[in-house]
């Protein structure tokens, strides 16, 4: 095991297939020269040239486009988007391109492709700025959509995401980048739509994913101090998800919290607790609580923030409340 | 166009030091914290507004820009102590401090935003036209937007449209050198900008950014022939930023010798050499015209440290106008 940053993840992991597949490029606003906005491909200008690591206008739709083209026509592209919020300038081509040329041309093209970038919130930026898409791409069939938490999953789930032959969706977070984690030294690859048991626990089920699953470790942490043993599932692919791994999960313990930085209204959180009233209804020892970000624009004040975005204690809220205490 | 008299240069000197420090004071701030968020400053490139609210008719046009628009408002007519609240997050603010730092807006004084998505805001300014033709009023839209944000698809589409149906607007592309840490040249087939409009058969050409009467001329023209039914025109003013794209910035991109060879043709210097030359004022004005943009800075700070964050409550007042709208709740 070797300890390295989460922005440091990712460009092992598109170095690393860039290496052996010369098909794959990256591409994306301030990703070669300036290393990227993030800094998650500092390095792979040199390594590659600017035939393989290409910087581009401030024009999204172009060339995302441009990049869906490209791959059905042999290559195999990674766009960076400086963030999902720019995204939605190009989402046209995602969605009706991306996500549907296979079906519609009777399965003689495929789009392997990669579309990665940090979503959700980071700090005081405002409503434009911190928006959670996974819920809308993983609405949409055709797409796969991985949000990993800790650099070992964003390592081997975004080699996974390159290797694979349909379009993925694949999300960070500002947040996360300078996050440091132990990932194996040699080569692995995390396959998609398997989720993780984080923690095992008896008392209650908490799933969650991406940057906010940290809270749900903190609550984790602090209701063990009162007895309660919480078993964590990062479910780390969107689309495909693993509702087996929360089903079982649930028939143990009986009773689930879910905590997703999304708007209320038909999120993530709102299929898995579809599914596991109709798949385990008779193991549910209290209703599912599930929490997310305020039905609203993300505000820029901090104190409206704080209270916008989900935190540990409304957790531990949450679970009290599933367990009755 | 009104002359270019003594009033209007000491005025100009006022305004834009003023900006400048307040930009400054926003930076300082911002490094102990007390403004969070992306921080976009203005300073290098405040002739470009100077001239053009020379230009303007304040009491009927309009203005709309990006998400570096701390200062504009203020040049419209905007209390600075608001502006300062909003970035401070309190709710004093602007926008009662819901917007922050990309979003200042002022309804009453025509600035319509504070725009934080590349090339939102083209179609945005297209569209106050639009109203204003529409309700027959004589007032003209200054839209605008960076080098980097000329390279979105909304300003092709708008611009056509603007073309189509003569709207009263005047595109104004600020050209600092760059977008982020990319230049110009690295994203361009063809960096001259102002050209863009030619497709279109806009009107169009280059402006020194640099110096606020080549400015305020060309932003006259264009805004009378708005104002006669002439339709847009698009200009690209090259000018200059000083900081960094925002505050996180190490701008390995350029050299400091070019930040300061830009420094040597700087607006205000420009317009202080003039003040000096014609004796427009004695050295003794112009410090006290320096003292008080010192102490009305100042006065924003104290008054943004003093105003209150709003209450929690807030959060739900300003989504949707129906006052009893049913959100879902988000948590326990
Ligand atoms: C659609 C979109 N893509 C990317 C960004 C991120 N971004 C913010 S500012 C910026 C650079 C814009 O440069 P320019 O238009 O030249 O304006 P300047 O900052 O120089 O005033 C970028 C890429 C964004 N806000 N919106
Ligand atoms: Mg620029």
């Amino acid at each position: 095991m070797k300890t390295i940053q989460f922005r440091e993840a990712i460009a092992e992991a598109m170095s690393e297939e860039m290496r052996k597949d010369e098909s794959i490029f990256l591409m994306g606003e301030e990703v070669a020269e300036y290393n990227g906005a993030y800094k998650a491909s500092k390095g792979m200008l040199d390594e590659f040239g600017p035939d393989r690591v290409i910087d581009t206008p401030i024009s999204e739709l172009g060339f995302s486009g441009i990049a869906v083209g490209s791959a059905m026509n042999g290559n195999r592209p990674i766009v960076e988007f400086m963030t999902f919020n720019f995204a939605l300038v190009g989402i046209d081509q995602i969605i009706n391109n991306a996500a549907k040329i296979r079906q519609m041309s009777g399965g003689q093209f495929n789009c392997p492709i990669v579309f990665r970038g940090p979503t959700g919130s980071a700090g005081q930026l405002a409503a434009t700025h911190s928006q959670a898409f996974e819920s809308w791409y993983a609405n949409c069939p055709g797409l796969k959509v991985v949000v990993p938490s800790n650099p070992r999953d964003a390592k081997g789930l975004l080699k996974a995401a390159i290797k694979d032959d349909d379009p993925v969706i694949f999300m960070e977070s500002e947040q996360m980048y300078g996050d440091k984690g132990e990932v194996p030294e040699g080569e692995y690859t995390i396959p998609l739509g398997v989720a993780d048991i984080v923690r095992e626990g008896s008392d209650v089920t908490i799933v969650s994913f991406g940057k906010i699953i940290k809270e749900a470790h903190k609550a984790a942490d602090e209701l063990a101090k009162e007895g309660v043993n919480c078993e964590i599932i990062d479910i780390r692919t969107v689309r495909p998800l693993d509702f087996d791994a929360i089903i079982n999960s649930v028939k143990k313990t009986n009773r689930l919290v879910i905590l997703e930085e999304a708007w209320p209204f038909g999120n993530v959180a709102t299929e898995i607790t579809y599914q596991v009233q109709s798949q385990a209804f008779d193991y549910l020892d209290a209703p599912v609580q599930k929490i997310n970000t305020a039905d609203t624009p993300a505000p820029y004040s901090p104190v409206l923030l704080a209270e916008w975005l989900p935190n540990h204690q409304d957790v531990i809220k949450a679970v009290k409340k599933v367990l009755y205490k | 166009m009104e002359k270019i008299t003594k009033e209007v240069y000491l005025k100009w000197y006022e305004d834009m030091l003023f900006w400048r420090k307040f930009e400054d004071k926003l930076a300082a701030v911002y490094i102990q914290q007390k403004v969070r968020g992306f921080l976009h400053l203005y300073n290098g490139q405040e002739a470009v507004l100077a001239g053009a609210l020379h230009a303007m008719d304040l009491s009927k046009d309009k203005m709309i820009t990006a998400y570096r628009n701390h200062v504009q408002p203020i040049g419209m007519g905007v209390d600075p102590k608001r502006v300062m609240a909003e970035l401070y997050g309190k709710v004093t603010g602007t926008s009662q401090g819901m917007g922050g730092s990309m979003h200042i807006f002022s309804k009453e004084k025509g600035f319509y935003g504070g725009h934080g998505i590349v090339g939102g805001q083209i179609p945005l300014g297209a569209g106050l036209a639009f109203a204003d033709k529409y309700f027959k009023r004589d007032g003209v839209t200054i839209c605008y937007m960076g080098d980097g944000a000329v390279r979105q698809g909304s300003l092709h589409e708008t611009f056509n449209l603007a073309m189509l149906w003569q709207l009263p607007v005047v595109f104004v592309c600020e050209n600092n050198g760059y977008a982020m840490g990319t230049s110009v040249a690295r994203t361009s087939y063809s960096t001259e900008i102002w050209k863009l409009g030619l497709g279109y058969e806009m009107p169009c050409g280059p402006v020194d950014g640099m110096d606020p009467v080549t400015v305020a001329k060309e932003m006259s023209k264009a805004i009378e022939r708005a104002r006669s039914g002439g339709g847009p025109t698009f200009l690209e003013m090259k000018t200059y930023r000083y900081r960094g794209h925002s505050m996180s910035d190490a701008q390995h991109y350029r050299t400091k010798d070019e930040v300061e060879e830009y420094k040597k043709i700087d607006p205000i210097t420009q317009v202080l050499d003039i003040i000096k030359e014609k004796e427009y004022a004695s050295d003794d004005e112009i410090k006290t015209i320096n003292k008080r943009v010192k102490d009305k800075v100042s006065e924003c700070e104290k008054f943004a440290e003093e105003s209150e964050y709003p209450p929690i409550s807030q959060l739900y007042d300003m989504v949707y106008e129906q006052e009893d709208y049913p959100f879902l709740q988000h948590k326990l």
